[in-house]
């Protein structure tokens, strides 16, 4: 049977990671590369890399990260964060990225999406959604969450799915950071309305809001940071509870 | 010993380069090439693949020799292969992913898509699911039954001779997910992605007399 997974988030900036309330107010807690090894130990399914490097000269150093990290994990890295051109991708791939997270660019030019699934498998492509409610709608948000888009949430990801997305990374904006759970209605819709993966990201408070995530949300993945991150919960324990909860996940 | 990575610019290889550089360590030599001469010298050879079946036979015949210095590796001078995804679907006669392409036919049997029961199975299959192995096979030694592997495609080869298949996976139907012919090995799961079973699975290939 497959297994609903479990994924930590490290949001790194110039090489270091910390993780944001509300996309602001960053916190720094440490080396990512040691951290994703701490995760993968912990049974993490798979580790997800989000670059917030802003400044375009530091932008490199996550190569250097990931290339370290890939030498270190054997479970699938994802890496997302400033993700602009088919080449960018080739490059995060080389450095022993598994997949890539593409947001902005997939919203601006869906031919990167076309492109880059073309050239290395829907596989690696995972699309980023960042949503917003407003009204009876949620609208896809670009730029870490600055610009909107105006475009209607799930009619975006059914069309990602067309162009060659392998997996959608939903973000709840209005959850994000709250840790008041997973905007479950958003999930379930997303996931609904397309035959590929989703990830549930974004407000993740505890461990039932993993539960919720999968049982609720229809999530195949569930994405996490401050939880693990500050060391509230281990991997290992969210793992026991949903499968105390009789989710079935990988222990 | 020396043991060569398959590189015929199938997509994402260095995940594979890492892992069987980490298992490796200085006791076997890793190379990465598509040089036909080092391909022939070496001890094993690892067949990777990602993208499409269509792109990856593509990918091989466009290396002028490399088809046919790989059949000889695998077929008459039988050493040990491992195919690993795509390099395992490659064994078959046929691919019908994008449009029919014929595959390398070392093991006879076809690649279809995986039927996702009326989109009840969401495609690709991706993440971590358990293998039941159905034949004592080397490559799974110090690997218990319904151990997990980690998957990501969404066709499966489906071999005419089932005493080939030596695991199987539960998703929609019992999907091969591992097959041994004599000296041709290979997994539709990612060993260089599934941790550190993953990493003995590698270490019993590489342990391959």
């Amino acid at each position: 049977m497959l297994k609903n997974r479990i994924i930590p988030c490290l949001d790194v900036k110039n090489g270091r990671v910390v993780k944001g309330i509300n996309f602001v107010d960053l916190k720094d807690a440490g080396d990512p590369v040691e951290q994703a090894k701490i995760y993968s130990d912990g049974g993490a399914d798979e580790i997800c890399f989000l670059d917030i490097t802003a400044s375009n000269e530091n932008r490199d150093i996550i190569y250097d990260v990931v290339k370290k990290t890939s030498k270190k994990c054997f479970v699938p890295l994802t890496v997302g964060g400033g993700i602009r051109s088919v080449e960018d991708i080739n490059k995060l791939l080389n450095c022993g990225a598994d997949k890539v997270s593409i947001n902005t660019a997939a919203v601006e030019n869906s031919k990167v999406v076309i492109d880059s699934s073309k050239k290395f498998g829907s596989q690696c492509i995972v699309v980023a959604i960042d949503a917003k409610k407003n009204g009876d709608k949620w609208e896809v948000f670009t730029h870490g969450g600055r610009n909107n888009s105006r475009i209607n949430a799930l009619k975006y990801a059914q069309e990602m799915e067309e162009k060659g997305a392998g997996e959608l990374l939903v973000t709840s904006m209005d959850r994000d950071g709250t840790q008041a759970g997973y905007d479950i209605e958003l999930m379930s819709k997303i996931s609904s309305e397309v035959n590929i993966p989703v990830i549930a990201s974004g407000g993740v408070g505890n461990l039932d809001h993993l539960v919720d995530g999968i049982k609720l949300g229809k999530a195949s993945a569930v994405l996490a940071a401050s939880i693990f991150h500050y060391g509230k919960h281990s991997v290992k324990e969210a793992k026991d509870y949903l499968d105390s909860k009789g989710i079935p996940v990988r222990i | 010993m020396n043991v060569t990575i398959v590189d015929y610019n199938s997509g994402n290889i260095s995940s594979v380069i890492n892992s069987f550089k980490e298992v490796a360590k200085k006791k076997v030599k890793i190379e990465v090439t598509s040089d036909l001469n080092k391909i022939k010298s070496s001890d094993k050879v690892v067949l990777p693949g990602q993208g499409s079946f269509k792109s990856c036979v593509e990918a091989l015949k466009k290396i002028n020799g490399l088809t046919e210095t790989l059949n000889e590796f695998a077929t008459t001078y039988k050493k040990p292969l491992l195919g690993i995804c795509v390099g395992l679907q490659m064994f078959a006669d046929i691919g019908y992913e994008e449009t029919e392409t014929k595959g390398l036919g070392w093991i006879s049997g076809k690649v279809s898509k995986i039927d996702n029961k009326n989109g009840r199975f969401k495609l690709p299959h991706i993440g971590w699911n358990q293998i039941n192995i159905v034949k004592e096979s080397k490559i799974f030694q110090n690997i218990e039954n319904n151990s997990h592997m980690y998957f990501v495609h969404s066709y499966e080869f489906v071999p005419n001779d089932k005493n080939v298949i030596s695991a199987t996976t539960d998703y929609s139907s019992n999907i091969v997910c591992s097959v041994e012919k004599e000296n041709i090995f290979g997994t539709q799961f990612h060993p260089e992605k599934s941790d550190k079973i993953g990493l003995t699975l590698i270490q019993n290939f590489l342990n391959l007399k």
